[in-house]
């Protein structure tokens, strides 16, 4: 068999796929469900001449990384809830300064301390608005490895191509679920590096200036150009200003950069949806479940179909809108209280047509627990 | 290089007070940098949030302006990941030492070679004088209407207990002591701290009724005395100021390059 076949834990293919895309700067603190990365990280980074940080906590973590990218590196933090709450300021601080960053969060209960060892998909909408003030935010989900793999380089790229922070949203049962990973080969899967700046040695370097096309070419430091970095609002040579049009202009840049390429942000993957007459939206491990459902019921002869959402964040609202359109029912499948659930009404035509099929005492939901609730809709008995 | 090549001349005149001891620190580090004759590419200054913070503004370094308390987080990041980098992390005493004391102390503990400067004005200025960890038993501040019952860290005490391996005190009335302390810090194999008593006599010294920046700097010279000295002695509430502590100890990028090393053996 090829050593590119494995058999592995979610976290662990996380790792694999962090270090095909070029990351050698991981700081982490231990936590559950996400530990086995750091694990990992500590074990294979050095081997490739790559750093592994324990930091004093998670704040620290990213803030760490955040350093490390600026000389750069391609970078990677991975926690869980408490940790991913203890990250807010650093997130909001790597958006405003436009710093290429992963962060994993492996989801389990919440709030607070919540159900440590158990599955949830409670962080979405902290994944979208953890973070103080007006901004724009990238988070990818997936439902087993061999897309984790893929949806991780990805993380990478869109981190590089948009200098955005990415929020990789797992969950514990895909973290912790074994299953074969085929590691593609190198050049298989295309990698976005950093950008750096062609300005010369001694021309002035505007650091904070889009090119015509959005994008911002880096210049390490340590290079040539010595410029300010600051989560401040901030002018194009990244000096602190409070100048309304300069404020305006620069919020508007971070939010359109993501939204204005909402499109190409979106995976999203397609199962028998072209002749649905219902339609199932899910994602991560509970994806699993609705697609047994979906396959079992098309095997009885209903027309079932499933949208799986890869990209959470920015929403995929025109996709979704697009799929949902003369459903008789479109109903999200997911471990919360309805967190898409809200992005998907908003998306659609008939929110009214719009349901929830749930689960949030930290089991998987199942798809008995799914067929339950479409009997329900359906306005059957269970 | 005149002191004038190291700074942003864009972004004078500077934000701080008149009278503010920040701006004496900003020279005395200048010149320090100046006498090491360090190329300007090789420094990463990276600070917090605050007056003192508002320092790497003005350098011309790769300057990172982080978030409050964390720069000691940020700067072993830019340090793990580019070894050759000299980095200066000039902080204010509540950004250190309150929303950043774990990250100092942590940063004492792994010996990593950097210099932090903890520039100690007893007070948080940027919001309006509100009282700090190093404000002190009994002093006045706008949230010690009352009088202070905090009692103050020693910063010097605190990081040679964490384990830095160059602490020292100098004030911004002993400028030459400044610079040649900065000097030997930033040169230092290690993790070093400099702590700088500070004047800020827009709060603590308006509010403690000290005076403007003068009769501040006299406040600092009549309150501190050489380490061990006689007056000392006679007077133990008089506050030491030189090197504490300078020794040798194993670097923390040195010992990840070991495990670099071990690691990369054990595969082959």
């Amino acid at each position: 068999m090829s050593d590119n076949v494995k058999f592995l834990q979610g976290n662990e293919a996380c790792v694999e796929a962090a270090l095909y895309s070029g990351m050698d700067f991981f700081a982490g603190y231990p936590i559950t469900p996400s530990t086995e990365i750091a694990e990992q990280m500590a074990i294979r980074l050095p081997r490739i001449g790559g750093t592994y940080l324990q930091m004093e906590d998670e704040i620290a973590s990213l803030c760490a990384i955040i350093g490390a990218s600026l000389t750069g590196h391609k970078v990677m933090t991975a926690t869980s809830g408490p940790g991913f709450s203890l990250m807010q300021e650093a997130l909001g601080y790597a958006v405003m300064a436009e710093i290429p960053c992963v962060i994993v969060n492996v989801q389990r209960g919440g709030p607070s301390t919540g159900n440590p060892t158990h599955v949830s998909q409670g962080d979405v909408n902290q994944a979208r608005w953890g973070t103080h003030g007006d901004h724009a935010i990238v988070a990818l989900t997936a439902s087993n490895h061999e897309d984790l793999f893929r949806v991780t380089v990805e993380g990478f790229n869109i981190a590089e191509t948009y200098r955005t922070p990415v929020i990789l949203l797992f969950d514990e049962v895909v973290g912790h679920m074994r299953e074969k990973l085929v590691i593609p080969n190198p050049g298989e899967i295309p990698l976005v590096e950093r950008l750096k700046t062609s300005v010369k040695e001694g021309i002035d370097y505007h650091p904070y200036l889009p090119r015509e096309d959005g994008r911002l070419p880096m210049s390490d430091f340590g290079a040539v150009h010595r410029y300010n970095v600051t989560g401040l609002f901030h002018d194009m040579w990244g000096f602190p200003t409070d100048n309304p049009k300069i404020v305006h202009g620069l919020l508007r840049h971070l939010v359109d950069k993501i939204d204005n390429n909402a499109h190409k942000i979106a995976m999203y993957k397609d199962f028998y949806v072209d002749d649905a007459d219902r339609l199932l939206i899910s994602y991560g491990s509970a994806a699993r479940s609705a697609l047994h459902v979906v396959e079992n019921r098309r095997s009885r002869g209903e027309r079932l179909g499933l949208l799986e959402l890869q990209t959470l964040w920015p929403f995929p609202a025109q996709i979704v809108r697009e799929r949902a359109r003369g459903m008789q029912s479109v109903t999200v499948v997911e471990m919360n209280k309805g967190q898409v659930l809200e992005a998907v009404k908003s998306a659609v035509d008939k929110p009214d047509r719009v349901f929830l099929a749930n689960r949030t005492d930290g089991v998987l939901i199942t798809p008995t627990d799914i067929r339950n609730f479409l009997r329900v809709i359906k306005g059957k008995g269970i | 290089m005149a002191i004038k090549d190291y700074i942003r001349e864009r972004f004078f005149p500077h934000m701080w007070c008149p009278g503010c001891g920040h701006g004496m620190v900003l020279n005395g580090l200048l010149r320090a940098i100046e006498t090491l004759g360090m190329s300007k590419n090789e420094i990463v200054m990276v600070s917090g949030i605050g007056c003192s913070s508002r320092i790497s503004g003005y350098v011309d370094f790769h300057t990172l302006h982080t978030i409050h308390g964390r720069a000691l987080a940020f700067a072993t990041g830019v340090k793990m990941s580019r070894p050759e980098l000299n980095l200066i992390v000039p902080m204010g005493d509540g950004d250190a030492l309150s929303i950043g004391g774990n990250h100092f102390i942590h940063a004492c503990r792994r010996n990593i070679a950097m210099t932090a400067i903890v520039m100690n004005n007893r007070i948080y200025g940027m919001t309006g004088g509100q009282f700090s960890p190093l404000t002190g038993y009994g002093a006045m501040a706008t949230t010690a209407p009352y009088r202070n019952i905090d009692h103050g860290f020693d910063i010097v005490q605190l990081a040679m207990a964490a384990g830095a391996t160059y602490v020292a005190r100098t004030t911004t009335y002993h400028v030459k002591q400044m610079t040649e302390i900065l000097r030997d810090a930033i040169i230092h194999e290690g993790f070093s701290v400099v702590e700088i008593m500070s004047q800020c006599p827009t709060y603590f010294g308006r509010k403690n009724k000290i005076g403007d920046a003068p009769e501040m700097l006299e406040w600092f010279k009549n309150t501190t005395t050489p380490i061990g000295s006689k007056a000392k002695q006679e007077d133990p509430s008089l506050i030491e100021r030189g090197v504490f502590v300078q020794k040798e100890l194993p670097e923390y990028c040195s010992e990840y390059a070991k495990v670099v090393e071990r690691a990369m053996k054990g595969r082959s």
